[in-house]
């Protein structure tokens, strides 16, 4: 018996659950279908950070919509999901990381994003806590948040589920046939479903639902480190990043603090794993005790990473198929999906209802592999050496 | 290249047996070991405060036959590269991660035996977190280790061997209050006798020995009762039992020790990339080994870390494993030897023992769907029973128990679910209502222990 949805979504991570929501907020019958279980995988697994700072001009748009939601993400989705607008530092102690800090100083500001810039004595008496260096440089943002991804991606399925939406886990979908009448698609464990709209939200494993249908993207797999301490009195509400990326923070309210750090790791041949070498568990130590002396008695409790792709632009795939009507992407987190995934899902949500959607989404468009493409900088300074030859 | 030392996590009976073993062959072993000294859990050595008491605690014959032991311990290690105090925390890429005396370090192996036995297997219940109830293992750490009791006015609970084990040294030590409430009835315990004196007649007759020994006046033994909860404000002050009539009494005590029995200790092997199946008898998840305990290409496994069996087992499996390394470095599949033969036999059938005294100390996994909302599972996390329950029958909630771990963060503190994961597993099952195998295992993460973080910066240290 093959069922007959208006959308048909597969990937049941942050942006497979937000373009469900609003799909079905706008009218339509959706169902998406997940392989394992919803929210398990990067939209998981993931640092929580919901970060503005530190960004491109060009991504302020979709961050800041994005942004509106998780203030508002009890009343959209009817449940809490520890969302806690805890402000950031982002700290730069290298005189190249100055420049970019007062670089992103600047976009943050031109897109309405308020910071402020401290440094020197004013930096030492704000963060007593801190191994503070000679010119080291902070800029402050109260707006920059947190949120428990363990929690979010469930939350918005049963927001969808309530709203008429229909979820198939436990499902991969293994086959895709399309024809006149549009996509049907079966699994070993999935009955057949169909519709004339397919959104392709498989996180890092996307690229075979592109390659099926003629279109070849550079997605890799691959996770950052991330550690936990034991629970410790709270004391740090804002979180911590170093432009340098060797030190990425935060404590939650339990106590417990939460830390990372590049470089990221590729996930393993199976594509299913990606486990944290002890080497840089040790780096992550190593420089969290250096920086936040008062950490160096906290012990470490668990080490874990996740699955995540990444494209060499460091932004995602956002938008119509080029060579498929009715197909449509969201994917390749590249590190920053958490944050940006209700304004993801809110945009194409709009496109596959034919309308005008509020951010413009040209600049994420799968076309822009087949001409020459920009790599970002991070891709060298953020990833294991030879990670990105390796893949690409 | 040349060929790495073969290393041996664990030097309880197992992985001192492969050390001999290997020793004989004419190879040097690393053997590392979380504590300071060797023996493991059961063999646990005394600390000097005891070391006089041992003909008291053991007994004339078997305080000569530890001493002797020992002796033969301490010459083994001798001749190995013996590094205790060492914590291994992590395996990557066939590499061992190391702490030891506050220093990290790396070593490859080409061949590796993981011996890291077994701790108490617990079904949490209504105020066990109170200070003042421990497990039966830590009842005899504290005895052997630190020359303490537990208290003084003692409750030994649950079903397991080391019930009757723990009661008898607490007993020789000169406790003078001491009730057991052991969860099996006398009807369970003897239909279990059968089987257990096919599989195991030397080990059944020295249980039946302590049961004798704890026949007295002065000890109260009550058969087929359940725990009920633990009573107390700030510590423990009493136990509330039920009776198989279903009468619930109220038992004053100032300690209380309890276990369902052993689990297995397998994140080392897991991370090593041990593949795990589930025993259906034992009802928990046990990694797979061949008949000669290698579990891969370069890992084997031994004693009860593989496969509860007990302290004879643990040896015999210890040495076989050895010779199958052995016979690997020489290029055979497995060895072929009358030796080799005997040992795979003779571990077999002390683990079937333990098969059949799984019915003498039943692992009361029924208790799971009865359990009251407000119990503590995690009593890292502090989770109840009832946020697990919510997050398993909630809407495109979780079914599987890594899922409900991320969800409710069962399992996420200091021990890394260790002590919970059973009674989560349990609940998680009967929850869903769904088999207990079907809602998977409980994955291992490093660190395996809570490391320090300035432990990483060299600079510092130096
Ligand atoms: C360790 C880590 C830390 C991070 N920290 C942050 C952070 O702090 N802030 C931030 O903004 N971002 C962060 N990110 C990135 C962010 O988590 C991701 O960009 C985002 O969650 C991506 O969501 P997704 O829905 O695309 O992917 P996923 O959550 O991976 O979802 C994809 C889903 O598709 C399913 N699927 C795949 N193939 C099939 C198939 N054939 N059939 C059915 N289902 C299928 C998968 O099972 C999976 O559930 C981090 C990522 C990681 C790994």
């Amino acid at each position: 018996m093959t069922q007959s949805f208006d959308a048909v979504i597969v990937g049941g991570g942050l942006f497979g659950a937000f373009t469900g929501l609003f799909l079905t907020r706008m009218g339509k019958r959706v169902a998406l279908v997940e392989r394992g279980h919803v929210g398990a995988q990067s939209s998981g697994a993931n640092f929580g950070k919901l970060r503005l700072q530190g960004r491109a001009i060009e991504q302020y748009p979709l961050s800041l919509a994005a942004q509106s939601h998780w203030e508002n993400f009890e009343s959209l989705t009817g449940e809490g999901c520890e969302y806690d607008r805890t402000g950031m530092i982002y700290l730069a102690s290298s005189p190249d990381g100055r420049q970019k800090l007062l670089k992103y100083a600047q976009n943050s500001l031109a897109c309405g994003l308020e910071v402020e810039v401290v440094e020197g004595e004013a930096l030492r008496r704000k963060m007593p806590w801190l191994a503070a260096q000679d010119g080291m440089i902070a800029s402050c943002s109260t707006r920059c948040a947190v949120a428990n991804p363990r929690l979010g991606t469930p939350a918005v399925v049963r927001a969808m589920l309530r709203g008429g939406g229909v979820l198939f886990d436990n499902a991969e979908v293994t086959r895709i046939a399309h024809g006149s009448n549009g996509f049907t698609l079966s699994g070993p464990t999935l009955d057949t479903v169909s519709a004339p709209v397919l959104v392709n939200a498989a996180g890092a494993w996307a690229a075979a639902i592109c390659a099926q249908f003629g279109e070849e993207v550079p997605l890799i797999a691959a996770g950052p480190p991330q550690f936990v301490t034991e629970p410790l009195p709270y004391t740090l509400r804002p979180s911590l990043y170093t432009i340098e990326g060797d030190l990425l923070l935060r404590q939650i309210p339990r106590g417990n603090f939460i830390f990372a750090g590049y470089p990221r790791t590729l996930a393993n041949a199976d594509g299913e794993h990606t486990l944290v070498p002890p080497q840089k568990t040790l780096a992550g130590m190593r420089s969290v005790a250096r920086k936040l002396p008062f950490l160096r008695h906290a012990e470490v409790i668990r080490v874990w990473s996740g699955v995540e792709g990444y494209l060499p632009d460091m932004l995602p795939v956002l938008g119509p198929s080029q060579t498929t009507p009715g197909l449509f992407h969201a994917f390749g987190g590249s590190g920053g999906g958490f944050q940006i995934a209700p304004a993801v899902g809110e945009n194409l949500a709009y496109q596959i209802c034919g309308r005008p959607p509020p951010v413009d989404l040209t600049r994420y468009s799968i076309g822009r592999f087949s001409s020459n493409l920009v790599v970002s900088e991070k891709m060298t300074s953020e990833f294991d050496p030879s990670g990105y030859d390796r893949r690409c | 290249m040349s060929e790495l030392h073969p290393v041996v996590i664990g030097a309880g009976p197992a992985g001192l047996a492969c050390a001999k073993a290997l020793l004989e062959a004419g190879l040097r072993p690393v053997v590392l070991e979380e504590n300071p000294r060797p023996g493991g859990q059961g063999t646990r050595r005394l600390s000097p405060l005891m070391t006089p008491e041992a003909e008291r605690l053991f007994g004339h014959a078997q305080a000569g036959a530890t001493a002797r032991r020992e002796a033969e311990e301490d010459r083994v290690l001798a001749a190995c590269d013996w590094r205790p105090g060492s914590l291994v925390w992590g395996i990557f890429d066939n590499r061992l991660a190391i702490l030891r005396d506050g220093r990290h370090d790396s070593l490859p192996y080409d061949r590796l035996l993981i011996a890291t036995g077994a701790t108490d297997r617990i079904m949490a219940f209504p105020g066990w977190t109170l200070p003042g109830v421990f497990s039966l293992g830590a009842a005899q750490v504290a005895l052997k280790q630190h020359a303490a009791f537990i208290g003084s006015r003692v409750v030994l609970a649950g079903a397991s061997p080391l019930l009757y084990l723990a009661a008898a040294q607490y007993l020789r030590m000169g406790v003078r209050h001491l009730t057991i409430v052991d969860a099996a009835s006398r009807a369970q315990k003897r239909r279990a006798a059968a089987g257990m004196a096919m599989t195991g007649l030397s080990t059944l007759i020295e249980g039946l020995r302590l049961l004798r020994e704890l026949r007295r006046p002065d000890v109260r033994r009550i058969d087929g009762a359940d725990l009920v909860r633990a009573i107390g404000g700030e510590r423990l002050e009493a136990v509330e039992i039920r009776h198989a009539s279903g009468r619930t009494e109220t038992l004053a005590c100032d300690a209380l020790a309890f276990g369902h029995g052993l689990r297995p200790e397998t994140q080392l092997a897991e991370l090593a990339g041990a593949r795990f199946s589930f025993h259906p008898q034992l009802r928990n998840w046990f990694p797979i080994i061949d008949a000669d305990g290698r579990a891969g290409q370069r890992l084997w496994l031994a004693g009860d870390g593989a496969m509860t069996g007990g302290r004879e087992a643990a040896a015999y499996s210890g040495r076989l494993a050895a010779l199958s390394m052995l016979a690997d470095r020489a290029g055979a599949a497995s060895p072929v030897t009358r030796e080799a033969r005997a040992l795979r036999r003779r571990a077999r059938r002390l683990r079937r023992f333990q098969v059949h005294s799984a019915g003498a100390f039943p692992w009361p996994h029924e208790q799971a769907a009865a359990m009251p909302d407000d119990t503590i599972i995690c009593r890292c996390e502090r989770v109840t029973a009832g946020e697990i329950r919510k997050a398993v029958s909630s809407t495109a909630g979780p079914v599987e128990i890594n899922r409900v771990k991320a969800i409710t963060r069962c399992g996420m503190g200091r021990c890394q679910a260790r002590f919970c994961g059973p009674t989560l597993q349990e609940l998680t099952a009967a929850a869903s209502g769904r088999p207990v195998e079907s809602v998977g295992r409980l994955r291992a993460q490093a660190p395996l222990r809570p490391i320090p973080v300035g432990s990483a910066d060299e600079e510092a240290r130096a």
